[in-house]
């Protein structure tokens, strides 16, 4: 099929502005799909996602659509992450698109991610076409809302297709729309091949599966492939395009179309989403622009709650590496907490999504330690050194300064917000760069963080104290001096190494404080008084104390009925299993993460 | 061969009470006459049906519980004692128990309970101060208590027992021990003194449960006393019956030489019994098992001929000795080491070697003439002490 009849696009939205609905509903009326194989949201197929309502790894789907005048057109829809900490995987994916329908619900009208990611994608040159959904409400209000995208976002909404996903109510305006309104791909298909991965998936059988987009060339079975920026080469296995949920080989991909790849690929870390890929023999002069190395900016150190658990644990951790090239680990011990890894993340949603992942695929039950990010000592004799693992950090003494990673973050929010989150900011160490209106009643904000002050709660609290109306978009900025201590915690006398992190020295006495009064309701009572007790460089900040279990109920008789008293032990028995043993005390998983807990309840 | 072989149990459980008090989640509910009726006949088919159980071996003792069995009229508990007496081996010397509630027994039923070889009398007192009794949702007064109290004695009966409660919100130290005090001016033989559990599913849970949370937390408790003032009220239960020539001989029971409960003491050291009647849990052949706790599913097939359906489980040897453990450690002579190698063949040193050691170790275990017990310490938080018993299973 020739360029004119194929349509790359993604769909950008707010979230619950429905986003997914609509997707499903386009895949649906292309009839690549009967009514009977729609799952409730074909695109987000993996358990995890659907729970949480987000993506987190974009996909594709190649769709037919034969428009009024009996043509038949290709659709390559391109699904995106809408997380800031996947903002990376976000923007290669919209460079594989030409356009963009940008949906805006008909009640809410625009909001801030939805103008956070129309302008993401104007940057990419895309084209954007609104559609504006939920017309079904009570509530909606189409006119003042296509009034709103004019105003607000500056585009012609006059024919915005107006509908409801949800009922299929004017579906078939926004397909016409598609091919009228979005551009065609352009890009010679006789040039040297230039395809960018937007994404990759491992599979066991296949190896790794290259999701790219074909820029200019044409690339089949047999070809001798490089990645630019990892260099690898391969042979190509098969090429082909994604049907929904699962993937049909072709005989060749050329510039313009959406597809796959498979080469015999063992690893997800040698084709970075990104990367350029090339032929061999005959290169392109020069790889697209905008690849980043993925980087890890938190870290934090994951352990089997049963340590006998640890071979499973790296088989676990080496398995989703395969899929996820932004995830790394190495090997790391604590004396609470016995064998383990330091796992390095893009931010904390990420950490957490490898968390749950490794629980519910892998039937792992873990140990998560406090996420923190990487510092720089320099030392005394003049050597430098990153440090990933607060138990690490040298004797002060052997400490010239420290530094830490800051980030140079943008909040978009709305005027009546704006001295709520330069609050936050101020209280988050943030440093004030500058405000610009970009209409008038939505701002701009500028600051410095440090990204050790981003990584806990900030974008909740962010979201808490807007309403949900300010958006965050930051960037690794470099490092900054900063005075800054590591707050050990003792129970019971001992040092628990998994409980030690670094803090500036201003905050050291709260943070101490607060991390003690946490744990205090953490930790269980035991025959014995427990003190826990908060210190920096071996001087008590802070103190606690876990009284001492004196007395059961006075257990009564529950006459022959033994089985409901054995039920009991149990009960008591196993709460205790679920703890690890520090010296002489038990003390829950949850207590190794009550640390990132200090400032979402009170 | 065991020990406890040679000898069974038989509980019969009565579901029924005029009111349900706030703390009870015990299987029992007000019921209409008819109701009773028809349970009642039901009930005594059961036990003929299970008299199997009992063949060849020894009877030590019949418990009839509840609910409130005084609440049944006394035709009731005479027809039901008759057929025990019919087709159990029932002798002079088995301890044969009802529980009565104040309130609830008059002259003509005591008399009744006499004449039909019933031995001992349970009585659920509780406390003697009115208006904690009113609390609790106990429907008789102190007064009323004597009142009951005197016309058993009256009707013969000398083994009487008298359940009573610490730990009621409201209750001072000074009320418990006003409470002790004038029990003890009875000299009844046996004393049964509980704590107040705040059960799920009661009206005491609604009112107290948070505060039951706070107090497990370490927390100081709003209305419920505090675990110091609880543990004052247990060591000044032991010491004023000690004084008073009682035998602490369970964590909860007291009694004077010779009145030891035969049937808490059996629970205890694992004897077999059988229960009969809604609900009731039976041990026969290290099987246990329990009826079905709704009404319908135990009258039905019973009033067909036959037994209802029930899950048997068989014991392992593992949850045996565990609960042979756990059971005999709440009796305060413990358990005699040797008895543990004669009923499983093995040392106890080498299953709880380890336990037995730490425990000891903590302070909450003792170890003298061949046998283990508690220590003080370890009564106060025996729940812990019981479940260090349960071996991990690989």
């Amino acid at each position: 099929m020739d360029q004119s009849h194929i349509r790359n696009f993604c769909i950008i939205a707010h979230i619950d502005h429905g986003k997914s609905t609509l997707a499903d509903r386009i895949i649906e009326m292309t009839g690549t799909l009967t009514h009977r194989e729609m799952q409730d949201q074909v695109l987000d197929n993996m358990d995890l996602e659907r729970e949480r309502g987000i993506t987190i790894k974009s996909q594709a789907v190649r769709i037919i659509y034969t428009d009024k005048n009996g043509e038949e057109y290709i659709f390559n829809l391109i699904d995106t992450p809408g997380h800031v900490d996947f903002n990376y995987e976000v923007s290669r994916a919209l460079a594989a698109c030409d356009g963009a329908i940008l949906v805006v619900d008909a009640a809410q009208g625009v909001e801030a991610q939805t103008l956070a990611n129309v302008y993401l994608a104007m940057e990419h040159d895309l084209e954007i076409l609104p559609v504006i959904n939920k017309i079904d409400l009570p509530s909606a209000d189409p006119d003042r809302v296509a009034e709103e995208i004019e105003d607000v976002i500056g585009i012609d909404a006059s024919n915005a297709p107006r509908v409801s996903a949800k009922t299929g109510e004017n579906m078939d305006q926004v397909l016409e729309a598609i091919v009228n309104a979005l551009p065609a791909p352009t890009g010679d298909p006789n040039k040297p091949l230039k395809a960018l991965i937007f994404d990759s998936l491992y599979d066991s059988y296949r190896g790794v599966i290259v999701f790219m987009r074909i820029m200019e060339g044409t690339v089949k079975a047999g070809d001798r492939i490089r990645m630019m920026a990892t260099g690898t080469e391969a042979d190509v296995v098969e090429v082909g395009y994604f049907g929904a949920g699962r993937f049909i080989p072709c005989d060749e991909l050329p510039a313009g179309m959406v597809g796959y790849l498979t080469a015999s690929l063992k690893n997800v870390s040698d084709t970075r989403v990104g990367d350029t890929v090339t032929l061999a023999d005959n290169p392109c002069d020069e790889a697209l622009p905008g690849y980043k190395k993925a980087r890890s900016m938190v870290f934090c150190g994951i352990y089997p709650a049963d340590s006998a658990k640890y071979p499973e644990l790296r088989d676990a951790l080496e398995k989703l590496q395969l899929n996820d090239a932004a995830l790394t680990f190495e090997p790391e011990t604590s004396a609470a907490l016995g064998f383990g890894f330091r796992c390095g993340f893009l931010g904390l949603l990420h950490l957490d999504v490898v968390q749950e992942r490794l629980e519910r695929e892998y039937g792992l039950d873990l140990v998560t330690t406090a996420p923190g990010v990487v510092y720089r000592i320099y030392k005394t004799d003049g050597t430098v050194m990153e440090l990933t693992n607060p138990s690490n950090m040298p004797d002060p003494s052997e400490i010239d300064y420290m530094e830490e990673p800051v980030v140079d973050a943008e909040i978009m929010v709305n005027s009546e917000f704006i001295g709520a989150i330069m609050d936050l900011c101020q209280e988050r160490r943030g440093t004030y760069v500058s405000m610009d209106y970009i209409e008038e009643n939505r701002a701009v904000l500028k600051y410095v963080m440090p990204l050790n002050e981003i990584i806990y709660d900030f974008f909740d609290a962010l979201k808490s104290r807007s309403r949900g109306y300010a958006s965050l978009d930051y960037e690794m900025k470099g490092y900054v001096r900063q005075d800054l201590v590591r707050l050990d915690i003792l129970v019971n006398h001992e040092i628990v190494d998994a409980l030690s992190f670094i803090v500036p020295a201003s905050t050291a006495y709260d943070r101490g404080r607060k991390l003690c009064e946490r744990l205090k309701e953490e930790i269980p009572r035991h025959l014995f008084e427990i003190p826990i007790q908060a210190a920096v460089g071996g001087k008590i900040i802070a103190r606690e104390t876990v009284k001492a279990m004196r007395k059961d109920v006075l257990a009564k008789c529950y006459g022959g009925d033994i089985s409901r008293k054995r039920k009991l032990l149990e009960k008591q028995k196993e709460g205790k299993k679920k703890m690890r043993q520090v010296g002489n005390v038990s003390i829950p998983q949850e207590a190794f993460m009550a640390v990132l807990k200090l400032d979402t309840d009170k | 061969m065991k020990t406890t072989d040679s000898e069974i149990q038989l509980y019969i459980h009565i579901p029924f009470c005029k009111r349900k008090c706030a703390y009870c989640d015990f299987l029992s509910a007000p019921a209409t006459f008819s109701q009773m009726e028809s349970y009642m006949d039901a009930l005594r088919k059961e036990i003929s049906l299970r008299k199997g159980e009992a063949a060849g071996k020894r009877l030590r003792s019949v418990y009839i519980g509840g609910g409130t069995p005084s609440y049944l009229l006394s035709e009731q508990i005479e027809r039901t004692m008759d057929l025990v007496q019919q087709e159990y081996p029932v002798q002079p010397n088995t301890e044969v128990t009802i529980e009565v509630n104040p309130g609830m027994v008059n002259e003509a039923k005591a008399k009744a309970y006499a004449r039909c070889g019933i031995n001992r009398i349970s009585m659920g007192l509780q406390e003697t101060h009115d208006e904690l009794l009113a609390h609790l949702g106990r429907i008789h007064t102190y007064h009323k208590f004597l009142e009951s109290y005197t016309l058993c004695r009256k009707a013969g009966f000398d083994n009487i027992n008298i359940d009573l409660m610490c730990g009621i919100p409201g209750q001072s130290l000074e009320m418990w021990e006003e409470t002790l005090t004038r029990v003890l001016r009875l000299r009844t033989p046996h004393l049964s003194c509980y704590g107040l559990i705040i059960e799920e599913g009661t009206p005491f849970y609604e009112l107290y449960g948070e505060d039951e949370e706070r107090r497990e937390r370490g927390e100081e408790p709003l209305h419920l006393p505090s675990e110091e003032l609880e543990r004052s009220m247990y060591a000044m239960t032991g010491q004023m019956l000690r004084e008073a020539g009682y035998h602490h001989y369970e964590i909860s029971n007291y009694a004077k030489e010779g009145f030891e409960s035969v049937h808490n003491n059996g629970y205890w050291q694992r004897y077999p019994y059988i229960g009969c009647g809604l609900g009731a849990s039976s041990l026969v052949g290290e099987e246990r098992w329990d009826n079905p706790r709704e009404m319908e599913d135990y009258i039905t097939p019973l009033s067909e001929g036959h037994l209802p359906d029930v899950e048997k489980r068989a014991l392992s040897v593992k949850e045996q000795m565990e609960e042979f453990m756990f059971l005999g450690l709440r009796r305060m002579e413990g358990v005699y080491i040797s008895d543990f190698t004669e009923n499983f063949g093995r040392d106890s040193e080498v299953i709880y070697g380890d336990v037995m050691a730490r425990l000891r170790e903590e302070g909450l275990l003792e170890k003298k003439e061949g046998r283990i017990f508690l220590t003080g310490k370890g009564i106060d938080v025996s729940n812990y002490v019981f479940s260090e018993f349960l071996i991990d299973s690989v």
